[in-house]
Parts: structure tokens; sequence; C-alpha cells
């Protein structure tokens, strides 16, 4: 029996063949992939699972592939790691990070939609795959078009920072750097897609990438021994990450597979120049308002985010809140992970660090409370954030009087 | 006749498989029912029961994103260009 039914549209339910599409012809709202429950729950157990690769792959009966992956075979099982010097810092005695700055192999939760969705490429027949990209998402389909042997177009504005695009263009990929904003660029590629007949990972095949994000929460709730966390802060996009993270807590519960079922609080992090959904939250709008970004945040720059509703129903429906921090704030949050915790994150964890800290203030976490911060890529590739903030180098001469000169002097800087 | 409109693959069984259409000038409102009186049934994809434009769709007038303009109230004229698009995933 194949463990994909079909697709479903989440605004009007109309169903659909499985297939590469994306959106509800009816509505235009977006398709997911209906799983065969009855097959899957006849055969995922804790031990089944446990038994699998420590990989995002150990969950594969879950994820909407019907074959073996066959790229990206060791992306996920990243560590989740209890922060208790953060925790301190924010007043929070249970506080986790979720490391995928350092997940295999281009260092973002990209990794793990990009491995399903070429994974389900090839099962399509697709021979050449794109993305429309912030830069997290370009470096994985371009390291993953390379494992795979696909053909590959990178689409991204044209002010990436520079790690983000050498991280794209050494897989020997095709770069695209567009004059615009993300959401031109995603526009032009929406476009590009019905013209071309590419395999866009977050277009044409966006109902099997989104669900790769599933593993984030499956590995949080495993990783907790089959707990659900009291909160989940999460940094926010397009907006898809945060409701299959809720998705996948969800998913093991229906499978019987959690011990406190899903007290889960979701909480959306935005930058506060780039913030559609966290205003719609805490405004309480109806609609968000699309924005035109201005921070730097770049990979969470989408002003005009396709999932924004979906993160905001995630948000309302779990209780949780929402929270925006300005640029030096998100500075200040990459500085206080790597201070506290010695991860270096990059500016969309700033943002959620940040983030997570106006929560705590506001009181919205227990003191005691399960609370996990999602940390989705690396500082390494956006070294420009905080290139002069962070003070220099002593120069010394390669000898010891200079060195205790040096000592001295640095001693004397620190006690003014 | 002069405002040219790029539809959407979806829309496109609409069009007799057309990727750009023509319609008058006016606004976004009498756009879509331009559009509805040369390919019936495609305005009921653009906007719900009540008129209002769906929430994931997209128009854009000359690159500009209705939302940010006047919304279905945009103007449009001889020469410009619209493009209509379902929302997507990204980052």
């Amino acid at each position: 029996m194949p463990k994909t039914l079909g697709m479903r549209c989440r605004e009007c339910g109309e169903e659909y063949p499985l297939g590469p599409i994306h959106v509800c012809e009816l509505c235009f709202g977006p398709l997911e992939v209906i799983l065969n429950w009855d097959e899957i729950s006849s055969r995922v157990t804790r031990e089944s699972i446990q038994a699998g690769p420590p990989s995002m792959w150990r969950y594969h009966d879950l994820i909407p592939v019907e074959g073996p992956p066959t790229v990206g075979f060791h992306v996920g099982w990243t560590p989740l790691l209890h922060a208790k010097r953060l925790g301190r810092e924010l007043g929070l005695k249970n506080l986790y990070i979720k490391n995928d700055a350092v997940n295999h192999p281009t260092l973002s939760f990209k990794d793990r939609v990009v491995a399903t969705a070429l994974t389900k490429a090839r099962e399509f027949g697709f021979e050449t795959v794109a993305c429309a990209s912030t830069g997290n998402l370009a470096n994985s389909v371009a390291a993953h078009a390379a494992e795979g042997g696909f053909k590959s177009y990178i689409f991204i504005p044209w002010d990436l920072e520079q790690g983000k695009v050498l991280g794209t263009l050494v897989y020997g990929t095709h770069v695209l750097a567009v004059e615009g904003n993300y959401d031109e660029v995603n526009r032009l590629c929406a476009e590009a897609g019905g013209k071309y007949g590419w395999a866009f990972v977050n277009i044409t095949l966006r109902p099997f990438y989104g669900d790769g994000s599933k593993t984030f929460g499956y590995e949080i709730a495993e990783q907790l021994g089959w707990r659900a966390p009291d909160h989940v802060v999460v940094p926010c996009a397009g907006g898809s990450l945060i409701s299959k993270i809720y998705k996948g807590l969800n998913e093991l519960n229906r499978l019987n597979l959690l011990e406190n079922g899903v007290p889960t609080r979701m909480h959306a992090a935005q930058a506060a120049g780039c913030s559609p959904i966290t205003t719609a939250i805490q405004t309480e709008a109806e609609v968000f308002r699309p924005q035109k970004p201005n921070t730097i945040a770049r990979s969470i720059a989408i002003g005009n985010p396709a999932d924004g509703y979906v993160a905001m129903e995630t948000v309302r429906k779990s209780g949780g809140w929402a929270a925006d921090v300005t640029d030096e704030e998100i500075i200040e949050g990459i500085k206080l992970l790597a201070r506290t915790e010695g991860i270096f994150t990059e500016t969309a964890g700033g943002v959620t660090v940040s983030a997570a800290r106006k929560l705590a203030q506001q009181g919205r976490f227990g003191e005691d409370e399960v609370v996990v911060i999602a940390i989705t890529g690396n500082g390494l590739k956006t070294q420009e954030a905080v290139a002069d903030k962070l003070g220099s180098t002593v120069p010394i001469q390669p000898n010891l009087q200079s060195l205790a000169d040096a000592l001295q002097t640095d001693r004397l800087l620190q006690a003014v | 006749m002069t405002v040219n409109v790029l539809v959407p693959t979806p829309l496109r069984k609409y069009t007799g498989e057309k990727e750009t259409v023509q319609v008058a000038a006016g606004t976004i409102a009498l756009l879509v029912a331009d559009l509805e009186n040369q390919y019936p049934g495609i305005a009921a994809r653009i906007t719900d029961e009540q008129g209002e434009l769906r929430r994931f769709i997209n128009i854009y007038v000359n690159e500009e994103d209705i939302r940010f303009l006047a919304g279905k109230d945009t103007p449009i004229q001889d020469g410009d260009n619209v493009s209509i698009v379902p929302a997507i995933a990204g980052g």
C-alpha cells in the first residue's frame, strides 16, 4: 500500500491525485499531501523509529515520499541541548536549543525540506530542480542537486550575503541574482515554474518540501523522551516551519507515541523590519498586511509570506504569541547565544533568541516549563551582520614580553 | 483592449491555455469582471463569494503588489501589465 494517497487543499478541502502540484485550482489555497494513516499507524512505533538511522530518515514512514531517500542521507537528527546558561539569563530552568545550525550538509534546517523535495523530484521523474531563496535554501538545493546529479537553477535576491552566494556557487549550479527583493524573486519563479517545467522545490514541490520540516518537530519530541515541549519559539519567514513543527508533534500524538499529548504553545519570531505575521498576531488581525522588508535578517525577510495565514492559525490554535525584534536586538541575540551556549547562529537565530527573551520578560513561559528555541541557521554564513560589532583582535609579537604587555593593556582596558 | 494580463498555469484552462490575455483599462475589480465576460468561470477563482480577492492570490500591476496600492480599486491604464500569481512558499 502506498503511504501517500493524494493531495488536499488546506483552504477549501478539494482533493487531487498525487502530483507535482501545489495550489488548489479552485481557490489557490496550499495543497497538502494526504497520508495513509491506516498503513502508517500499523507499522510506526517508538521502537521502529529508534531502529532507524541517526538522521531525519528515521521518520521515513511519515515523510511523503514512497521509496527510500535518494539524496541527503545524513540530514537531521541535530542536537537538542539543555541551555542552562542561556536559561539562567532568561529565567528559565528548562530551556532547550534545537540546533539546526549544524545540520548536514549545508548548516540550516533547509536540508530537511530539500532532502524530501529532491527525493520526491526523482520519484516524479524531474531532471532539473530549482528554487527561489533567501540563501539557506539556495545552499541546500545546490548541494543536494550536486549529490543527486540534478541540473539546478537557483534564484536569489541580488544583495544576498557573500557567504550564502559562495556557498551556492561552489556546488556548480546556475545562480540567477535577481535585481529585486525576495518577494520579487518568488514571483518571478512562480511565473518561470509554469514556463520551463522545472521542479521548483518551494513551488512545484511545495507540499512535499514543506513536510520535510515536520522532522524538526518529531526530533524535538523524541529527544525530550517522547514528550512535546510546553513552548516552541520559531523564526517565521514564509510561515511554513512553525506550522510543520506543530503538525509533526500532533502526528506523533496521533500515533500515541507521546507521553503528554501536545500541550505545546507555538510562538512566532520575526524581525521588526519584516513582521507581517507577528504584527497580525499581536494586533489580532484577520489578515496580514504584506510589508517591504528592511532588516539585516535577510534569510527571513519575506514581506508577503505564502504560509502567513497558516502560521497565524498555528499560533492562535496552540495558544502561543509573537514577538519581533530590532536589528540591534538581533545582534544582541546572536551574541547572547554565542556567549552563553557556544553556538554561533545566523541573523534568524538572533531574531529567535531575542524574541524568546522578550516573551520570557512578558511572563509567557512558566519558570519550570520546557521551552525550545528553534535555531535554524549558522552564523558563519552571515558574518557581515556582526563583522564590526564584536571588538577586534589583539596584535602581538611572538614573544612573552609582548604577550605580557598585551595582557596588561587588555586588563587595563577592561578595568576602565 | 490594451492591458496585458499574465495568467498563471492553474487558470489557463479557462483562457484556452493562453498565457497572456487582454482586458480594457479601468480597475482591478473591472478587470476581473472583464475576464469573466471573456472567460466564464475565471472570476470565482480570483475572488470569493463576496467579491473580495482570495487570500492566496497576489495581483501585481507593473511589478507592484496591489495590496500596497488600492487593492481591488487599484486603477489600471492602457499599456499596464498585470500579473496574477498564486502565493508561494520560500526562504
